[in-house]
């Protein structure tokens, strides 16, 4: 009930805001929405040309394989980029009017996350190129999709408060974001790694959301509970992390901006 | 009579230091150390005020006083650290006006964009957009980017839209000195229209002038202490102007 009195009441507020984040962004021009969909497909026509040669025979339809990868990483990346600057950029905003902050998480997290679902329709045109057989747990990728944003919006909201307090965050995260991209196979298989290794993987939650595409798509199966349960919890985790952090520090970002 | 607005026992600490500036690094490197530092400060202690309905406070006090921190508490920007802040009814703060506009959106983004963060409806902007845009006297600008507005034109703009507000509590921080001659007095005469429509007003300026023509309540506060609150206007602005020559202060005898 309340949550739907707050939203009802903050509804405009959101759309304006979400307005102006597009607008700053792509600065009304018509290939600025384009080039963050051509940058997905960029990448993965680079990762296609260079790694066929080392992994694309082990790996059966491996452009899906690679696009599976690069459809839930970009979307990670862009969410949380854009939604560590949530609460500094609107620094100006929340200072001098009082609004729920987490709206501003919310607003930065709109246009990547149209982006994913542009992006997620062509992969899912690629299968079809591709001749992956159709199968019913295609479907199965909402939960993981669905479980994705939530982690994304999580994610976003533990950035931002850390940004407030450590300007220096930014930096730091764009080299984990480098070193989490290699973690999290996206252009090699865990098989090369021993079995003991291989569960190693599933710490990674960005590896789990790319798994769970993966096997939903190219093996046609439902993917098993084990993937299935550690993308809801870390979804749950992200948000329920984040949603503390904003709650209790609610009054104190105030100080630090 | 009903209260609108009670402040017991207000204090708000501010913590200042070098932390804004150092990053994650430095600050793990400061913490081993053990050479971490913040500094608190308050800036209001122990503030206690009740305005009934209807009641137009004025708050005076040189710059660092803790007016504007005050505000923050009574708008909801900030939580006392200690003491509590009653408040019926709904509030719009009309802080710092002229800022909060992005520049690179037109003058008609910006003022849907203002209008949401006050807590209006699309619907009421729509209705309001005409009468704001000509309030302003910005007929001819709807369309270009704010940052080409001059800054009078900016205020203009951001008084307009803040004036349409029909809340139980009304706070005016600096407001009424927006715009050149002719724009001043309009705006003044909206004032004081919306003051006699008999909402709650908290009124702050470095005009004495104003509190003595528009508040039957007055807060002085000096350095973040309350030397005052009292319905005395006269007497305390007279002390407060004695206090700003002479450096002194000397409460009037209560009448």
């Amino acid at each position: 009930m309340k949550l739907s009195e707050t939203i009802k009441k903050h509804r405009f507020l959101f759309e304006e805001l979400t307005a102006r984040d597009f607008k700053q962004k792509y600065k009304r021009t018509v290939l600025g929405m384009g080039w963050s969909l051509v940058y997905p497909l960029l990448t993965l026509l680079i990762q296609k040309l260079v790694f066929t040669r080392f992994f694309g025979d082990m790996t059966p339809h491996y452009t899906i394989y690679l696009f599976a990868g690069n459809v839930v990483f970009s979307y990670f990346r862009e969410a949380t980029l854009g939604g560590m600057q949530a609460l500094l950029a609107n620094a100006h905003i929340f200072s001098k009017v009082n609004v729920p902050k987490y709206i501003f998480v919310l607003t930065k997290n709109v246009s990547a996350l149209i982006n994913f679902g542009i992006t997620t329709a062509v992969f899912f045109l690629f299968v079809f190129i591709d001749g992956v057989p159709f199968s019913w747990s295609f479907f199965s990728v909402l939960i993981a999709m669905v479980c994705l944003m939530i982690f994304n919006l999580g994610m976003g909201m533990i950035l931002s408060a850390l940004q407030v307090f450590f300007r220096d965050i930014a930096y730091l995260y764009d080299v984990f974001l480098t070193l989490l991209m290699y973690l999290s196979a996206i252009f090699y298989t865990v098989e090369m790694f021993p079995e003991d290794v291989q569960r190693l993987f599933l710490l990674n939650p960005v590896y789990c959301y790319i798994k769970f595409f993966r096997v939903a798509v190219i093996d046609g199966v439902f993917p098993p509970t084990e993937v299935t349960g550690l993308c809801v919890l870390y979804a749950a985790l992200s948000i329920a992390v984040g949603a503390f952090i904003y709650k209790k520090k609610n009054h104190q970002f105030l100080y630090y901006v | 009579m009903k209260i609108a607005l009670k402040a017991e026992h207000v204090s708000i600490r501010y913590i200042t230091g070098d932390f804004k500036d150092i990053g994650l690094k430095e600050y793990i490197v400061r913490r081993i150390q053990g050479k971490y530092k913040v500094t608190e400060f308050w800036a209001d202690r122990d503030i206690s005020f009740t305005l009934y309905r209807g009641d137009m406070l004025g708050m005076i006090g040189a710059n660092g006083a803790g007016k504007s921190t005050l505000l923050k508490a009574v708008s909801g920007i900030m939580v006392p650290t200690r003491g509590k802040m009653r408040i019926n009814g709904t509030i719009a703060a009309l802080l710092e006006l002229g800022s909060g506009f992005d520049g690179d959106l037109t003058v008609r983004e910006n003022t849907y964009l203002r209008g949401a963060m006050l807590g209006y409806t699309r619907e009421f902007m729509n209705e309001q957009y005409e009468h704001i845009i000509r309030f302003a006297e910005l007929e001819d600008f709807q369309e270009r980017p704010f940052k080409q507005l001059s800054s009078g034109m900016q205020s203009r703009l951001a008084f307009s839209i803040a004036c349409l507000v029909s809340p139980d509590i009304i706070i005016l921080d600096e407001v009424l000195s927006v715009g050149d001659g002719a724009f001043r007095r309009k705006s003044g005469d909206k004032m004081r229209e919306i003051l006699a429509s008999g909402v709650t007003g908290i009124l702050v300026t470095h005009s004495v002038e104003q509190v003595r023509e528009l508040c039957n309540k007055v807060l002085w506060l000096d350095k973040g202490r309350q030397v005052v609150f009292s319905d005395n206007v006269n007497g305390v602005c007279d002390a407060y102007e004695n206090f700003l020559r002479t450096g002194e202060i000397s409460l009037p005898q209560s009448p």
